[in-house]
């Protein structure tokens, strides 16, 4: 354990705290959490243009917003009282590995003001309302589609990209999930029928959207010494990178940009590997869109020409990038969160267990994962023993 | 005067703390936006206070009320709380000239005809409880 110890490779700078002898404090919620995070912050002689991790045990996400801070780094980590002493640990480790460089924490509960405050105290529950309330939910958003839709709007007014592009996505994913006999739809579908299946929230179609299926999942990952003496072939974590920029679509910086072209170039660059190296990319489809957005951002193609970059079918089978071999959340499956999914064909394709749907070269595959609307992505970079 | 459609079925917004300026000035049909004293810049959406500067208030100032479409969507299934006869509707983001860029509804014309890039105005629809929601318009 020594070689992997976290002595000594992080420190606590800043530190601010609030209390009154009267039990109660003036603010609450995000104002509170912003003026705890500012006063620690200039306790350390920072500002908020130096952060790049931040942890919440509700909503990370949400925080990391309200403070307009872009992060590589969050950590979401609830298991009660004890959450603020996993989130430094998780936070020096992030920090040990290079991960991030300045992380901040926060908790604030007002549970005795809250007594006499309308509409507040439900404890347990992130602080103040969801913004979304107020300025996304009466124009009539319908999530998660709607958001998606816009993304889809301005990249087709900014690029030229075109519903048939996009409906290429989903012709490719279905061809591998015809391979799959446990996806959720089997039968082949062309670009015409994508086209004319119902628009939902243009400009994307039925076709365009993941299932909602039931699904399950999980993984054990364990040191590398202890995996050269389990029963299975181990796959091997060579890189993994975060980019989140928000939480409500409102709200994102750039509708044609995600957090993946940070997250994925950091990946890529810790597992020491190029596009050319990649066999596999298990790449979020929650709309066809998203997976469009992957491409780009991962940088399999240049921004703006992922449409003509998927137009010949590249993703499909006995194409030059397999992408979404299992049939993704476009036609495997697709309970909610996804992401596992994109984790576990991974390691099976790499063990070369993947059956009808094997891919010939397996050495290195890149799991995408894409949480929120568009918020959040995470990417992984697996490899077998010979990548090592 | 409002010159948005009639009212459709919606959640109307909460009021909040941070919120509470910007939703009294549209009783009087003004579009107020908050400002960073601390950067010199607009901020949306409204917060309880500034996270560059949390004991600086905001300043409130009125916004010229013009935007252009960045990203537009139609929706042919309804959002929550709309009624299914509501759709198609247009959900857009809009980028007004203090900076800031918001969602809302395009009105007033037929939803395939609105565009990225199209430029668009204010309009009000009434809430149940006199406060005014802003919605967009072709120009």
């Amino acid at each position: 354990m020594s070689s992997r110890t976290l002595r000594g490779a992080a420190a606590l700078v800043g530190v601010a705290d609030a209390a009154s002898p009267t039990g109660e404090l003036d603010t609450h919620g995000r104002a509170l959490e912003a003026a705890m995070i500012h006063e620690a912050l200039t306790d350390a002689g920072l500002t908020l243009d130096d952060v790049d991790g931040v942890t919440h045990a509700f909503s990370a996400s949400g925080l990391a917003e309200y403070l307009g801070v872009q992060p590589r780094y969050l950590d979401s980590t609830m298991v009660g009282g004890s959450s603020y002493e996993l989130h430094v640990e998780h936070a020096a480790a992030a920090i040990a590995t290079g991960l991030c460089d300045v992380v901040v924490g926060v908790y604030a509960s007002t549970p005795r003001s809250d007594r006499h405050r309308p509409g507040a105290g439900r404890r347990g529950m992130p602080p103040g309302p969801n913004p979304a309330f107020e300025w996304e939910v009466p124009y009539g958003l319908r999530l998660p589609i709607g958001g998606y839709s816009l993304a889809a709007s301005r990249h087709m007014a900014q690029y030229g990209t075109t519903s048939e592009q996009l409906a290429q996505i989903a012709v490719d994913t279905r061809r591998w999930a015809a391979l799959n006999p446990r996806a959720r739809y089997r039968d082949l579908i062309t670009v015409d029928d994508v086209l004319a299946s119902p628009m939902v929230v243009s400009p994307l179609h039925l076709l365009d959207c993941c299932l909602v299926t039931d699904g399950a999942g999980a993984f054990v990952l364990v040191s590398a010494e202890r995996a050269r003496d389990l029963a299975r072939p181990p796959v091997y974590v060579l890189g993994a990178a975060t980019g989140g920029t928000h939480q409500m679509i409102s709200e994102m910086p750039d509708l044609t940009v995600t957090g993946g072209a940070v997250s994925g170039p950091a990946a890529f660059e810790m597992a020491g590997i190029k596009h050319d190296d990649v066999d596999l990319l298990m790449a979020y489809d929650s709309f066809t869109i998203t997976a469009l957005l992957h491409l780009e951002d991962l940088g399999f193609c240049a921004k703006g020409e992922g449409g003509a970059f998927v137009a010949d079918g590249k993703l499909g089978p006995g194409g030059s990038l397999p992408m979404n071999t299992n049939g993704g959340g476009l036609s495997y499956t697709h309970p909610g969160m996804y992401g596992m999914f994109l984790l576990v064909e991974a390691v099976r394709q790499l063990r070369g267990e993947a059956g009808d749907r094997q891919i010939d070269e397996h050495h290195v595959a890149v799991a995408h994962g894409s949480g929120g609307v568009l918020s959040t992505m995470g990417t992984v970079v697996l490899g077998t023993e010979e990548t090592l | 005067m409002s010159d948005a459609a009639p009212a459709p079925t919606m959640i109307e917004p909460p009021v909040t703390e941070a919120s509470a300026p910007f939703w009294d000035a549209t009783r009087e049909q003004r579009f107020v936006l908050p400002w960073s004293t601390a950067t010199g810049r607009a901020v949306w959406f409204p917060r309880d206070v500034d996270p560059a500067a949390p004991d600086q208030p905001f300043e409130w100032r009125e916004a010229r009320g013009e935007g252009v479409v960045y990203a537009a969507s139609v929706h042919h299934k309804v959002g929550p709380g709309r009624d299914p006869d509501d759709g198609p509707y247009v959900v857009a983001l809009v980028e007004l000239p203090e900076g800031v860029r918001m969602m809302t509804n395009i009105v007033g014309c037929p939803p395939d005809d609105v565009a990225v890039g199209m430029p668009v105005r204010l309009v009000w629809q009434p809430l149940s409880d006199g406060r005014n929601l802003p919605q967009f318009t072709p120009a």
